[in-house]
């Protein structure tokens, strides 16, 4: 399930990337989000309740708050700590405190493990 | 290493100081250490879930009670009944509007947006508090709650400016300094500490805001002159004066005696007991250390955070009066004694307490 794409920067520099399995699809309920960390890197995997999946940067924008912890609210996640909220298809910051975007990653689901590309 | 003491420590507290940049570069700061008790992922989602339902009816329910006793105020006008309306109304207004600014910033009373920002924006203005400055000092309470030189929201500081706190049951320091920032915000101006926590892109905002209250107040002023009457006065404005006393009595025990620069809401917050009267008015936020541990959780789900917590929580106070008992003693304490602070004891099995183990507690040394 791809979205739009933007390399993180230290990638861009260093390797290329590449798809990566980061869970089972039944490990993540609609509507809910769980956290997946790579190579030091956290990522938050939502699903929605349509079944679609997102990825985005596992942390607020604002203050490094782990979005994993926090709410799924249709294609919206509140940061867990000050109600700071990111639509997780476009990763855009739609409420303060959080003033700057997120960062997204195609996602694809197969054979049951949802992989997303970093 | 001298330890800075008396009135002098309380120059530590400043945004602008040197304590902000000391609680960063010691890791105090920023948030991401603070202890949360464990709970399931299932239930944390049912506690966070937002409905509508519990906000509209308590906010038609303050509005309505509002509504009626400031009626029933003018209609009994030079009856001593009108005094026990007007009583009850400025509670209402002067108390109730804090708690409810506070949910609607958090932005968890309402699930529906509009509503929530609406009732932020009303009760901001009841509460005199600007609401861009002040979503912004209470995102940063949450994030550094009690650091030195970080938190701008410290009521009770050690020593404890007593003459102010009690000036303050009748809003005596409070109004007249919030009249001085809408009108240093209405003329374009930040105070240097707003400028270290609200962004810039935000600010024409509160510039804004300022200037349709000034146009308000202006409004209230022009109608008690035309009518030869205190009224408008007493239900516009007045009632952070006469009846902020509750908000006071509520607020105080939230922090008061408790920890600094710890990174554990168990540490430097309270959970009071209260009756409904009291939660109505309140929101609910008598679970205090519940709201600052998770602060996305409604106020109408804290009693039920608040079973899920207790496990790891000191025993929650069965009163005010009982709480009380502590801080006013702890205070007094602190006037000489500015390293002590209220340490409670914890449930056997509870999680233990999260302080730092270097000596970062004694931030106020230098």
């Amino acid at each position: 399930m791809g979205v739009r794409f933007s390399k993180p920067a230290e990638m861009q520099a260093h390797e290329m990337p590449t798809w990566v399995a980061a869970c089972v699809a039944e490990d993540v309920d609609k509507e809910d989000v769980i956290g997946f960390s790579h190579e030091d890197r956290d990522f938050a995997i939502y699903r929605t309740a349509e079944g679609e999946f997102f990825a985005t940067d596992g942390h607020c924008t604002h203050e490094r708050t782990l979005l994993c912890d926090g709410l799924v609210m249709g294609h919206v996640i509140e940061c867990p700590k000050h109600n700071g909220r990111f639509d997780i298809r476009t990763g855009k910051a739609i409420r303060t405190p959080a003033l700057t975007d997120l960062q997204t990653f195609p996602t694809k689901v197969e054979d049951g493990t949802v992989f997303v590309f970093v | 290493m001298t330890a800075v003491m008396g009135r002098e420590r309380l120059k530590c507290y400043s945004l602008t100081g040197e304590q902000g940049e000391r609680a960063v570069s010691l890791g105090l700061a920023g948030g991401s250490e603070w202890f949360r008790s464990d709970i399931e992922r299932k239930r944390m989602k049912e506690l966070m879930r937002r409905s509508d339902f519990p906000a509209v009816r308590d906010t038609l329910l303050w509005f309505g009670l509002m509504g009626a006793f400031a009626a029933a105020g003018i209609v009994l006008w030079r009856s001593w009944l009108a005094l026990v309306c007007f009583a009850i109304y400025g509670v209402l207004y002067g108390s109730g509007c804090d708690s409810r600014w506070h949910e609607c910033g958090h932005g968890t009373a309402f699930k529906n947006t509009w509503l929530n920002d609406r009732v932020y924006a009303i009760a901001s203005f009841m509460d005199m508090r600007d609401p861009t400055v002040w979503r912004w000092s209470h995102t940063r309470h949450h994030t550094d709650t009690l650091i030195v030189g970080r938190d701008r929201e410290i009521a009770v500081m050690r020593p404890a400016r007593l003459a102010r706190i009690l000036l303050n049951f009748f809003g005596l320091v409070e109004f007249p300094h919030a009249l001085w920032e809408m009108l240093c915000h209405a003329s374009g101006h930040l105070t240097p500490e707003e400028r270290t926590f609200v962004p810039p892109d935000e600010q024409s905002r509160v510039f804004r805001t300022a200037r349709v209250w000034c146009g308000i107040y202006c409004l209230t002023i022009a109608a008690i002159v035309i009518t030869h009457s205190v009224v408008p006065f007493l239900i516009v404005g007045g009632p952070r004066i006469y009846g902020v006393y509750l908000l006071q009595i509520y607020g105080l025990t939230q922090h008061a005696g408790m920890g600094e620069n710890v990174l554990d809401h168990r540490l430097n917050t309270r959970t009071v007991y209260m009756n409904c009267v009291h939660r109505f008015i309140y929101s609910n936020m008598n679970y205090h250390i519940e709201h600052h541990m998770f602060p996305m959780v409604p106020y109408h789900r804290l009693a039920d955070l608040h079973e899920e917590v207790k496990r790891d929580m000191p025993e929650a106070y069965p009163s005010l009066w009982a709480a009380y008992k502590e801080i006013i003693p702890a205070v007094l304490r602190q006037l000489k004694d500015q390293t002590y602070y209220v340490r409670r004891e914890l449930p056997p099995g509870a999680a233990p307490y999260r302080v730092p183990p270097d000596g970062r507690a004694l931030l106020e040394t230098r």
